[in-house]
């Protein structure tokens, strides 16, 4: 029982509270770059969180049976990229074959999500935090759930944005990064909502 | 040895194996049938990703290609080989795909013109013309207010001193949005290659264009009767030029009283028969002016005085037996 309360306690912060877009700022490319319209947007988020769930587990089993079983912690780095960049590789083979008008629409920021910092991130927060492999999933699954959610939200705002009266000074990327920043603040309210 | 190296060597070198046969496995499981086309289209492309074409890359292009959404002929880049090869694997005829480049119809600048009023509003040539036309007399010459220059997105036309556009070729990649942009109507895209340009628009009488701009065309016809090959013909007063006939031989520029016509080409000096010459009679055939002599098998002889210089015979020849000497 009270396994699972930290596991939702994880689940929870890693979506609200430590947002990954809004509060660790990380995958700030992906979140400006894909958050035109709502539906790439939120296709983009899935398939993000889906190489964010598989490294987080496949992470952990690397960093635990193969790094620090044979205390090899340098080699964190390197080996977390080669696992990020197949699995988006894989990724993205599945996603040309499963949908191609989604892997139309996701254009240039499929093969980017190997770069997106949010990821490596996530891979490098695991040993940090000292997380066990189902608290690993969790994490992995949360940040995902996370960034779909900031950049589904960003998109929306966005899509409205469009038909709004903007000052052509802050058109485009400008009013973009306000947006972004005024989501980060009111995101920080949820900071004292449960503290891990 | 430490062991420190033999681990981490053994144990990237294991992942990245054990990964790299995953991706393989995944590779040929995911496989997405192509059109065998597209991929045969995209080796005979430059390869160079630099969208000209106007979409995203080579491979995209070589798509839309199969797709019937591009021509055959829109990589200028690749050349016409590729496109003919191109058309070939799709079972179409393609055109030639010579580079066009935007040429301005008006020669009638500041110095060269009068003018009937004095415009002040807006800078724009489409505002301008909706003020009795303009401030020139002709109501057919180039504005001058720039709307080609704005248009412009690669900066290749310029407003000069004259207030004519100039176009700059280097960069003018033929999109033709000069073109649109002109409420006159007076620039064209003409090939790359031609050289001989009627550089005027006016559909007004010799007479009344005499008064108005100095290098008008006023419609006498002294071209239409020079050139050699019919290439430029009369139309309500001003002459037109036909870039597909035109030999750019530069005859009409000469006798052009007005100096409407630009030509940018050489003159041709002397014209000699060399002894490759099989006496077919082709050229002495083709000749407009028969100053070119010669029986069946003999080797031909061209009369001086005669020949206008238009170079018809070099092109007609077919065992490259004429020689043309340039003017420097």
């Amino acid at each position: 029982m009270e396994q699972l309360t930290q596991l939702i306690l994880i689940f929870v912060s890693t979506v609200l509270i430590n947002n990954f877009v809004l509060s660790r700022f990380l995958g700030i490319c992906p979140f400006l770059g894909v958050s035109k319209q709502v539906e790439t947007a939120f296709s983009m988020g899935l398939a993000t969180t889906f190489v964010m769930t598989l490294t987080a587990a496949s992470t952990w089993l690397i960093n635990t049976f193969i790094l620090e079983a044979l205390n090899l912690p340098f080699l964190q780095y390197v080996s977390f990229i080669i696992v990020i960049a197949s699995l988006v590789q894989f990724v993205e083979m599945f996603i040309k074959k499963s949908s191609p008008v989604l892997y139309k629409a996701l254009g240039i920021f499929l093969p980017l999500i190997t770069t997106n910092c949010a990821i490596l991130g996530l891979a490098l927060l695991i040993p940090l935090n000292g997380y066990n492999f189902i608290e690993s999933v969790i994490f992995g699954f949360g940040a995902g759930v996370g960034f779909t959610m900031a950049i589904s939200l960003m998109a929306g705002l966005r899509e409205t944005l469009e038909f709004g009266d903007v000052p052509d000074a802050l058109k485009g990327v400008p009013i973009t990064l306000i947006i972004a920043g005024i989501m980060a603040m009111a995101f920080m309210g949820f900071s004292g909502l449960i503290s891990v | 040895m430490e062991a420190v190296y033999i681990y981490s060597v053994l144990s990237m070198g294991g992942l990245g194996a054990l990964l790299a046969a995953g991706l393989g496995f995944a590779a040929k499981t995911f496989k997405v049938e192509r059109d065998e086309r597209i991929d045969k289209i995209e080796e005979l492309l430059a390869g160079a990703n630099c969208g000209a074409c106007g979409y995203a890359g080579c491979s995209s292009f070589a798509e839309a290609v199969v797709n019937g959404e591009a021509e055959p002929n829109g990589c200028p880049v690749s050349g016409d080989e590729a496109a003919v090869k191109i058309a070939k694997i799709l079972g179409v005829e393609t055109s030639s795909s010579e580079k066009k480049l935007a040429r301005v119809l008006c020669s009638g600048g500041v110095k060269e013109t009068t003018r009937d009023l004095e415009y002040r509003g807006i800078e724009s040539c489409k505002a301008a013309k909706l003020v009795n036309g303009g401030e020139k007399s002709c109501q057919y010459g180039c504005l001058g207010l720039g709307d080609c220059e704005d248009a412009c997105p690669f900066s290749a036309i310029k407003i000069n001193d004259n207030g004519l556009p100039e176009v700059d070729d280097e960069k003018c990649t033929g999109c033709g949005e000069c073109v649109n942009a002109c409420p006159q109507n007076i620039i064209t895209l003409a090939p790359e290659s031609s050289q001989t340009h009627i550089n005027c628009s006016s559909h007004d009488p010799g007479k009344d264009v005499r008064k108005i701009c100095e290098p008008g065309c006023i419609g006498c016809g002294l071209c239409v009767k020079t050139c050699p090959v019919d290439a430029i013909i009369l139309e309500n007063n001003l002459a037109v030029i036909d870039y597909e006939k035109c030999i750019n031989c530069g005859l009409c520029a000469e006798k052009c009283p007005t100096g409407s016509i630009n030509f940018t080409g050489k003159r041709i000096k002397e014209i000699k028969i060399t002894e490759d010459c099989v006496g077919c009679t082709l050229c002495a055939k083709k000749c407009p002016v028969d100053a070119i002599e010669g029986e069946l098998k003999k080797i031909h002889e061209i009369d001086e005085e005669k020949c206008i210089k238009c170079g018809l015979c070099y092109e007609t020849c077919k065992v490259d037996a004429i020689m043309l000497v340039y003017e420097d």
